[in-house]
């Protein structure tokens, strides 16, 4: 039996994912990346409709998608804070990706052939994005790690100021047909194949801090003000 | 600034079909350039195969040639089938 | 500025724009099937001239007066960088997008305006100036962009009013070059008409569903419409008494429509889409005029869209500041992959 925390964690995963990579317009390093961001937060935005409208009907309580992501406060967010993080440069964007496709591929892979017929079904579709989105997180990470010196020094920074938070994506409840912490065998062996070539050091393992999430209140601040202006308006 | 390269994209639009020219995009690899182009020029399964090819690795005919290169063809009428009388009663040709 | 120019309202199969732009492409295959121009290649003019009396394209590779080069990259690199400066002041709300259903139309709109700058671009190309040439002359103003994207996007509703109004005023400018002289630029025109299409009425939805909506939400919608009237009337340039480029580009093929025709008959256009909407034209001398079977109408204000377009408007500053931070933001991003492509040849060299 799967839980609705459980389809919430994948859902809000993906919704903060692409929160986060939708504030990325106009801003790549080149036009043509622009477009392919937007590709993948587009993916991300789909899986987290469908994730949160199931995760909505598990519960029973009649909300729908935009309830659940505009009517609930960040104590009720189950995302890891991977996902939350700022993006400050176009390094991190590709570092998350590439820490969060190398999670989600496996897990969508996993989901696909499991219980949950729902989930199954979400996941069949997903897991094609996600291997495009570890494909396209791959290819920059080659090209940054191993690119000029700047670029190398900026890829380590960058995955080294992400390191703290990649436990997260594998304490997840399990209340749900595949237990995320399953799949750490997998996620480390992608990751530090990429890194390895792209010249990048694995970072050493660190404690997650603890504390309040501000960056998810913020996030949250932003992306709910205009819908929580007008309750019980239709857009 | 000198700018990336400039990739020509062919796009095979369904299977039968021959690769069509869609257009151009700067990466800095062929192998960014084809992920690009996927993404540019393909947002609305507009195809099933996708060709790059740097563009300085085209060589193209001049339009002065033009008489020397397409001319000569014009008059190899033979070369169509609708040049041929079909006798009356010839079938499934 | 867009350029302008398009076919005759009976050209399309269901008289909408989308018609036209179909129609406009049957043609392009239709011209390009008649076979070969007559006359010598040689003689260059000449051959030109006929090219385009038949209704055929001029290619690349083609001779073509240093004019009509000259034009096609003014306008088309004018076109390019009105989608890409075009993203910012729409991308401003996906984030703030009231829905997930409108967030995700949102980001795939302005996604659309990267790949429409990249297919314009591409086309500019072919004439012969590199993008990085183009994007220079952009960030150092020697070439501009559509100065509706220097007006703030305050409110959701100018989500809304955008998609009707400023896209609908382009798509009336852009349905005509479907069928310019240039082959590569009709071709590009093709191409975003028929993605564009979805823009305006997507819009129009935001527009709808608020005008009937809550009181504050109407309000909201009300307030867009009479911001984005006269900006959006202006896209269609100077009156035609000013305009400095059109007799020429009317004889390319290049514009088949005067700024004047063009602005009166989106007006034709909204005032019936306006009713439908529940909302006002904020124009208390629009009626219509029997004689002349069309709509009398209060002329944008031609003074402010010169200031704007000399650089004066509310958001010029902030939208070149954007588009120049995200450029020189990813120098390091472009030298890195630049760096590791060179390393990659070596090693296949070696």
């Amino acid at each position: 039996m799967t839980t609705v925390d459980y389809v919430l964690r994948l859902g809000d995963d993906a919704l903060v994912t692409a929160q986060r990579l939708g504030a990325w317009y106009a801003a790549g390093p080149e036009m043509e990346e622009d477009v392919a961001l937007a590709n993948i937060a587009l993916d991300q935005l789909g899986a987290a409709r469908l994730l949160l409208t199931y995760a909505g009907e598990l519960e029973g309580a009649g909300r729908d998608e935009d309830a659940l992501a505009y009517q609930r406060g960040p104590a009720d967010f189950r995302n890891c804070r991977l996902v939350e993080q700022p993006e400050p440069d176009f390094g991190v964007v590709i570092a998350k990706l590439l820490l969060l496709s190398a999670f989600q591929l496996p897990c969508y892979e996993a989901l696909a052939g499991a219980g949950d017929e729902r989930l199954s079904a979400i996941a069949g579709k997903a897991r094609k994005e996600s291997a495009y989105h570890l494909d396209h997180a791959t290819l920059w990470t080659l090209r940054l790690g191993d690119g000029t010196d700047e670029s190398h020094q900026r890829m380590q920074a960058s995955f080294d100021t992400l390191w703290p938070f990649v436990d997260g994506l594998f304490a997840g409840d399990d209340g749900g047909p595949v237990d995320p912490a399953e799949l750490r065998k997998a996620w480390t062996s992608t990751v530090e194949d990429v890194l390895g070539r792209a010249t990048l050091t694995v970072p050493a393992p660190v404690a997650e801090p603890t504390g309040e999430r501000t960056h998810l209140v913020e996030l949250l601040a932003e992306m709910q003000q205009l819908h929580r202006a007008h309750p019980g308006a239709r857009w | 600034m000198t700018g990336e390269p400039l990739f020509e994209v062919f796009v095979r639009p369904r299977r039968g079909l021959s690769h069509t020219h869609v257009g151009s995009l700067h990466a800095p690899d062929a192998e960014m350039a084809l992920r690009n182009a996927r993404d540019v020029y393909t947002r609305r399964e507009e195809g099933v195969s996708i060709w790059v090819v740097p563009a300085t690795a085209i060589t193209a005919s001049s339009p002065d040639e033009k008489d020397s290169f397409f001319d000569p063809a014009a008059d190899k009428v033979y070369r169509h089938p609708t040049f041929y009388d079909v006798p009356d009663g010839a079938k499934h040709l | 500025m867009y350029g302008n120019d398009f076919a005759g309202p009976d050209a399309g199969s269901d008289g909408g724009l989308l018609g036209q732009v179909e129609a406009a492409e049957a043609a392009l295959r239709a011209a390009a099937h008649r076979g070969r121009v007559e006359g010598d290649p040689a003689a260059l003019q000449d051959y030109f001239d006929a090219v385009i009396d038949a209704d055929q394209k001029i290619e690349p590779r083609d001779w073509m007066p240093d004019a009509y080069r000259r034009g096609l990259v003014r306008q088309i690199a004018q076109h390019a960088h009105s989608e890409i400066i075009g993203m910012q002041p729409e991308g401003s709300w996906i984030t703030r997008a009231p829905s997930l259903k409108r967030k995700a139309i949102l980001l795939a709109k302005v996604q659309d305006e990267a790949g429409h700058g990249l297919y314009l671009y591409a086309a500019a190309e072919t004439l012969g100036i590199t993008r990085a040439e183009l994007v220079d002359m952009l960030l150092d103003g020697r070439q501009k962009y559509s100065s509706i994207f220097n007006y703030p996007t305050l409110t959701w509703a100018d989500i809304g009013a955008i998609g009707w109004l400023v896209d609908g005023a382009a798509i009336v400018n852009q349905v005509p070059l479907c069928r310019c002289s240039y082959g590569p630029y009709a071709r590009a025109m093709i191409r975003i008409c028929k993605e564009e299409s979805f823009h305006q009425r997507q819009g129009y939805e935001i527009l709808h569903t608020l005008s009937h909506g809550t009181p504050e939400q109407h309000a909201m919608a009300q307030d867009a419409v009479d911001r984005w009237w006269y900006p959006s009337l202006a896209m269609f340039g100077p009156p035609d008494t000013d305009s400095t480029h059109s007799a020429q580009s009317m004889a390319w093929k290049i514009k088949r429509f005067s700024n004047d025709d063009l602005r009166q008959r989106f007006v034709d256009m909204c005032v019936q889409q306006a009713g439908v909407l529940g909302l006002r034209i904020p124009d208390p001398d629009l009626r219509w005029n029997s004689e002349r079977q069309a709509h009398d109408f209060t002329a944008p204000d031609f003074d402010e869209l010169m200031r704007v377009i000399k650089g004066d408007g509310p958001c010029n500053a902030e939208r070149m500041a954007h588009r120049r931070r995200a450029h020189s933001d990813g120098a390091w991003v472009r030298e890195a992959a630049a760096a590791y492509a060179a390393k990659q040849e070596e090693v296949v060299a070696v």
